[in-house]
């Protein structure tokens, strides 16, 4: 058996059938239907897609600062707070006054 | 009056999607015929060709209008078709014991007579389809492109977006496999 003549005859075959090139009824009505239907479609994807990566990205933000939080070395607590500080600044006047003559 | 194909493109990207119709209608014969190449069921070529049209509105915005529009979607096309035939590769795995009598007949008078086989006859329409079928994707779009369809390395190495050396390489095994199955449909019936 010739394997390369059948090979060359096959081929020969294929290039004797020409393609069929017909296109269904209303086809490209079709096809603009869903480039249509896509459009719209591709408007609540927009919205849709860019609050997921919002919320996303907050997510995110939120762990690594709880990380950050956790990680960080406590601060030897002096005993003052916040409040204390403030109301020591404010009344600074006041205790200089009273230790004045 | 009629608009050109890049006036048609230039309303498409400026958000006048009906200005795509007259695209649709023009080459899609050409993008039937390319996809029929490929796929044998109706349904299946119609999705293909869909497919192709989608790709091309979503994609219009890299169309540059450098080489002819028909060049760009018949790269698409071809791509797509190789998708295809990437996706159905499971369909390859069935015997040859489906060679119908026609089929067999024509072999038998090739065996006879190599030169008294015509290429023409139903039988070996039928017979190469089949044959085409078993091949690997990559081969069956390079023996499409390169033999059937006569192109090109560079041709196609433009149409499948691979290399040059990929391309020959790829014709090489292309050529090996198809031996390959040849030999098999022979020794399965004349040895």
């Amino acid at each position: 058996m010739n394997h390369a003549e059948l090979h060359k005859k096959l081929i020969a075959a294929a290039r004797a059938q020409a393609p069929d090139d017909r296109v269904p009824y209303a086809f490209e009505k079709r096809v603009m239907a869903q480039i249509a239907a896509r459009a719209g479609a591709d408007q609540w994807v927009f919205w849709t897609r860019g609050l997921w990566r919002a919320a996303a990205s907050c997510a995110i933000i939120a762990v690594l600062l709880g990380i950050i939080s956790l990680c960080l070395p406590k601060t030897a607590d002096t005993g003052n707070d916040l409040s204390q500080d403030f109301e020591n600044t404010l009344l600074a006047s006041v205790d200089q006054g009273e230790t004045m003559p | 009056m009629e608009r050109s194909e890049a006036e048609l493109i230039a309303a498409v990207l400026q958000g006048d999607s009906t200005s795509f119709e007259p695209l649709v209608q023009k080459y899609s014969p050409r993008v039937f015929a390319t996809a029929r190449r490929y796929a044998r069921r109706e349904s299946e070529i119609e999705d293909i060709v869909q497919e192709v049209w989608l790709k091309a509105f979503s994609k219009l915005k890299t169309f540059r209008g450098e080489a002819p529009f028909e060049h760009w979607l018949m790269r698409m096309t071809v791509r797509t078709c190789y998708d295809f035939l990437r996706g159905h590769q499971r369909n390859r795995e069935s015997s040859f014991s489906e060679i119908s009598e026609p089929e067999e007949d024509w072999l038998e008078k090739f065996v006879a007579d190599p030169a008294s086989a015509p290429e023409d006859a139903d039988a070996a329409k039928l017979l190469i389809d089949k044959v085409l079928e078993k091949l690997s994707p990559p081969a069956r779009l390079v023996i499409q492109l390169l033999e059937i369809e006569d192109r090109s390395v560079k041709e196609i190495a433009e149409l499948t977006g691979w290399s040059v050396p990929l391309v020959k390489v790829r014709a090489f095994r292309a050529r090996g496999e198809m031996r390959k199955i040849l030999a098999r449909i022979t020794q399965d019936k004349y040895l």
